[in-house]
């Protein structure tokens, strides 16, 4: 059986500013992930890496293509049923100004569940799992601007991963990290993806691309290369 | 890392016979230096005549297993290297360096093809490196050694894949810039060296 397809995109062009001026910033890119799967997104600034990742987010609109996740295609819901699946469905992950300054680490991962609606008991024993799951319960209490740069990020990503949340869409996660923090956040990326979510990753390093299952290298708006890992995508 | 310095620094920790050693080659170094037992003997004799080992014994032991030890000097020596950086020059006639260098002033081939290719294989190496990594859990120094190898080939790919970034960023900029990088053919005229024969085809007129 195939494995089931959590985000999926076709046909997405977008084009900024008009006339000789205009810059193709995404140029019908079809783009497909897995339960399980983690694509990498490269490329020289400017290739559009980030635009597409905006665009599987809903956080930025296409002149044309189509965006489904999890089957569901967002250009049929309307504004606040587009809102709802993307807040329960998709994570994002930037590389800084993740958090909400004045909410403590537990708090700041808790606030998907409590904008869900979660009971405060439930959503406590969920926020724990995941603060421990992440190495940061020990900090859980403190505010953002009181812990390092990893346990930020850390954190990001726990928050990114709570409730039923199946899809991880990461900007750059460890662009302000040192190598060691780097490594530590991208392999607790993948260690969800390998429960059974999927992630989209774009990054300039290397490094951080080769934990990806695929690696896409984008130029010019366009995806002009696909690498998979040598062991292949089950 | 030479064999011989590697034997050096392990017969500072005390005697050993050339099984022993090789063992001890390998485990110490992530399995890259799993060299025959030929080339540690050849390697020990080399390190005997040189005073920076003797046979413990004049005759091996009853088991056939000759035993090493260590000269003062030799000690000297593995410090030496222990401790002295390296100053490798070697990379300078790096075969991919060299080999897009000399692509740059070809006429008509396309660089930056070479590039990509280069580039799929690297990261298709780096990928293969992150997933040894991503299941090795060193639990011993022979596996935490095994773990420094594998992150100092990805620390190396990864540099150079931007250094491929780099060069294509620059070739870039040399074709906005309208210059040729083709460098044809010079007059050069070689005063010494085998004369043409007459039915030989001249270069220029092969294939390129």
């Amino acid at each position: 059986m195939s494995k089931s397809i959590l985000i999926s995109a076709a046909g997405l062009t977008r084009t900024f500013g008009s006339g000789e001026n205009s810059v193709i910033a995404l140029n019908d890119v079809a783009i497909e992930v897995q339960a399980g799967e983690l694509v990498a997104i490269m490329g020289s600034s400017g290739s559009g890496k980030s635009t597409l990742l905006a665009a599987l987010g809903g956080l930025d609109s296409v002149d044309a293509g189509v965006v489904e996740i999890e089957g569901r295609a967002l250009s049929d819901l309307n504004a606040a049923e587009s809102a709802r699946l993307r807040r329960q469905s998709l994570g994002f992950v930037f590389q800084d100004l993740n958090l909400v300054s004045s909410l403590t680490i537990r708090e700041n991962v808790a606030l998907p569940l409590e904008l869900d609606g979660i009971p405060s008991k439930a959503a406590a024993a969920q926020v724990a799992a995941a603060l421990e799951e992440m190495s940061i319960a020990e900090i859980a209490h403190r505010y953002p601007d009181q812990v390092s740069g990893g346990q930020r990020q850390k954190a990001a990503i726990a928050r990114c991963f709570i409730g039923q949340r199946k899809i991880l869409l990461a900007d750059e996660p460890t662009g302000a990290l040192d190598s060691r923090n780097s490594e530590d956040v991208i392999r607790m990326i993948r260690n969800k993806i390998d429960q059974g979510l999927a992630g989209v990753l774009v990054t300039h390093d290397a490094k951080i691309a080769a934990w990806a299952d695929r690696i896409l290298i984008m130029r010019d708006g366009a995806i002009i290369e696909e690498i998979n890992s040598a062991a292949g995508v089950n | 890392m030479s064999i011989r310095n590697g034997l050096l620094a392990i017969l500072s920790l005390g005697e050993c016979h050339g099984y022993q050693l090789k063992h001890e080659l390998t485990s110490r170094t992530g399995s890259v230096l799993d060299v025959n037992i030929g080339q540690i003997y050849s390697t020990l004799s080399r390190l005997e005549r040189d005073g920076l080992v003797k046979q413990k014994t004049l005759t091996p032991s009853k088991d056939g297993q000759q035993l090493f030890v260590i000269t003062e000097a030799g000690r000297t020596e593995a410090n030496a290297w222990l401790f002295d950086p390296i100053a490798d020059d070697r990379d300078v006639r790096n075969d991919l360096a060299t080999k897009l260098a000399l692509a740059v002033t070809l006429p008509g081939i396309d660089v930056a093809q070479i590039l990509r290719k280069q580039r799929a294989t690297d990261i298709q190496k780096l990928q293969a490196l992150t997933l040894a990594k991503r299941k090795a859990k060193p639990a011993s120094p022979a596996e935490l050694a095994a773990v420094l190898m594998t992150d100092r080939a990805i620390f190396n790919l990864e540099a150079e894949l931007r250094w491929l970034d780099h060069i294509e960023k620059i070739l870039g900029e040399t074709k906005a810039r309208g210059l040729d990088t083709s460098l044809d053919l010079s007059t050069y005229e070689a005063k010494r060296g085998r004369p043409a024969k007459s039915n030989d085809k001249k270069i220029g007129e092969t294939n390129v």
